[in-house]
């Protein structure tokens, strides 16, 4: 395996780090949405019979990396590293999956670009031979989330149109040095901190959409690419406003992303559903469609390359409530039907 | 600590050209519909409870306010208040419906961490401000009223 750095930010693996396999699941409402066929498990309550939300959340976490690794028919202890992170307050519900994984953990927080930030962490240990078998998943709970970032629950407050709504989602990816996968991670872009200096914290597409482009721009610039070399550029959760805003920068910066070759994760999970508003949020988005709908598609040939910018709002309610601005962070990660595999 | 946006920057005249307006008449329209509506309906309430079983009027009210509380409380208990209080926005929010929702929910929300740490610790955690600033509203309106008596 060779490592190619292509600048600061970008880092390309040739051959590429393989995807031996990928579990999605997801909770009642996204289980009734568009990709529902896609997701390997649909949770038919929020409670998953636990006393809480958050041990619900960690449940679903646990579940989703069992049936990754059921898929790959290997066990925990074949695991070398786990990258794991949720939203949750020193993600806890990573830790005591973690502690049930037994792995060597490492524990990630981008906000919801955290999935794009766990696979790129994994395939750059892999390819740098730091671990043969390396483990990444990430996870969100809409009743968690929504009551740490926003509001209780059952709070009657009226949201604007174009808020987002946190969906409970989790996802896990196994990437192994494995020659006979179909898919490939081939190449990663991390992802610098942005902030134009958005406050109000129902704009999250908006505050991400700068980070978003950026990253964009970058991994093309650092591959000598155009936006034609994928088939499918996709966003973590910039919402429908928040992707509109993404691509007029990108057009500023004389990148054209069409319409038809661009997608949000949290909108296509969450698509005809108006209690999300804008679109869904949470880094189970991304971990949910590309571990789950994306993964497929590659697999079957459908889609040949996809790029992944994972988007994250890097706020709390302390810093919205001192009157800080919302910076945002964006990693991406490509990955790609093996070409010798067709 | 950041400073806040200038309104003419670019990027926020980029955001305001894609990102939604609130549906401000809208809002308002249905707030003042709903909220008039409820006060109607609480004040006809409160009016046969005088007529008919002849209860002074401290009393009928007091009556209607708890039975409003009590009927909030249960239906954010059922998950059907925030649906209601999306799309009524402040006709729901301002009477003492809106109270009784944040202390619900807030609750509810931290039920899971113990009565007493939990639920209780936590209950007025946004209703919280309205009975602080109440008070010390009403203490200086309280002063103010003392002071010109003086005079």
């Amino acid at each position: 395996m060779e490592i190619r750095q292509k600048s600061r930010q970008t880092w390309e693996f040739v051959p590429g780090v393989s995807v031996i396999a990928g579990a999605a699941a997801a909770g009642p409402r996204e289980g009734k949405g568009p990709l529902k066929d896609d997701l390997d498990q649909v949770f038919p309550d929020l409670r998953l019979a636990k006393a809480s939300f958050e041990q619900a959340e960690q449940s679903m976490q646990s579940q989703v990396v069992d049936l990754a690794l059921m898929k790959a028919g290997l066990t925990k202890a074949d695991v070398g590293i786990f990258f794991a992170g949720d939203l949750i307050n020193q993600i806890t519900p990573s830790c005591f999956t973690a502690m049930e994984v037994g792995a060597p953990f490492l524990g990630l927080f981008s906000a919801c670009a955290t999935f794009a930030e766990a696979v790129a962490l994994s395939a750059l240990t892999v390819a740098a031979g730091a671990a043969n078998c390396v483990l990444a998943m990430t996870g969100s709970h809409t009743c968690t989330a929504e009551r740490q970032f926003r509001y209780p629950n059952e709070y009657g407050c009226q949201k604007p149109p174009y808020s987002q709504t946190t969906v409970t989602a989790a996802g896990a990816l196994l990437l192994k040095a494995d020659p006979k996968a179909k898919v490939r991670v081939s190449a990663v872009t991390v992802g610098r901190v942005r902030d134009e200096k958005v406050t109000d914290p129902f704009k999250l597409g908006a505050a991400m959409a700068p980070a978003f482009a950026d990253t964009v721009a970058v991994h093309l610039a650092d591959l000598g690419r155009s936006v034609y070399d994928y088939d499918l550029i996709l966003s973590g959760d910039l919402g429908r406003e928040g992707g509109a805003v993404a691509r007029d920068m990108l057009a500023k910066s004389n990148i054209a992303l069409p319409e038809e070759r661009y997608g949000d994760c949290g909108v296509l999970l969450t698509a005809g559903d108006k209690n999300y508003f804008a679109g869904g949020s949470g880094c189970g988005c991304s971990a949910a469609v590309i571990c789950g709908t994306i993964l497929k598609r590659l697999e079957a040939g459908e889609l040949r390359r996809v790029l992944l910018v994972g988007t994250g709002a890097l706020l709390s309610a302390l810093t919205v409530q001192q009157n800080q601005s919302i910076p945002a962070i964006a990693h991406g990660i490509v990955l790609e039907r093996s070409v010798q595999n067709g | 600590m950041s400073k806040k946006p200038r309104p003419d920057s670019w990027y926020q005249q980029m955001m305001d050209r894609h990102v939604s307006k609130k549906r401000l008449g809208r809002n308002l329209t249905i707030a003042f519909l709903a909220g008039g509506l409820f006060a109607a309906l609480a004040e006809c309430a409160d009016f046969l409870l005088q007529n008919k079983t002849g209860l002074a009027e401290q009393q009928s009210g007091a009556i209607v306010l708890i039975v409003i509380v009590g009927v909030t409380a249960l239906a954010t208990g059922c998950g059907v208040y925030d649906r209601l209080g999306q799309k009524l926005g402040a006709g729901l929010a301002v009477p003492i419906s809106g109270f009784a929702n944040s202390v619900a929910s807030s609750m509810l929300e931290h039920r899971s961490e113990g009565l007493v740490l939990g639920c209780g610790c936590n209950s007025f955690k946004l209703a919280g401000a309205v009975i602080v600033y109440g008070i010390a509203g009403a203490f200086v309106v309280a002063l103010v009223k003392l002071i010109f008596g003086w005079i």
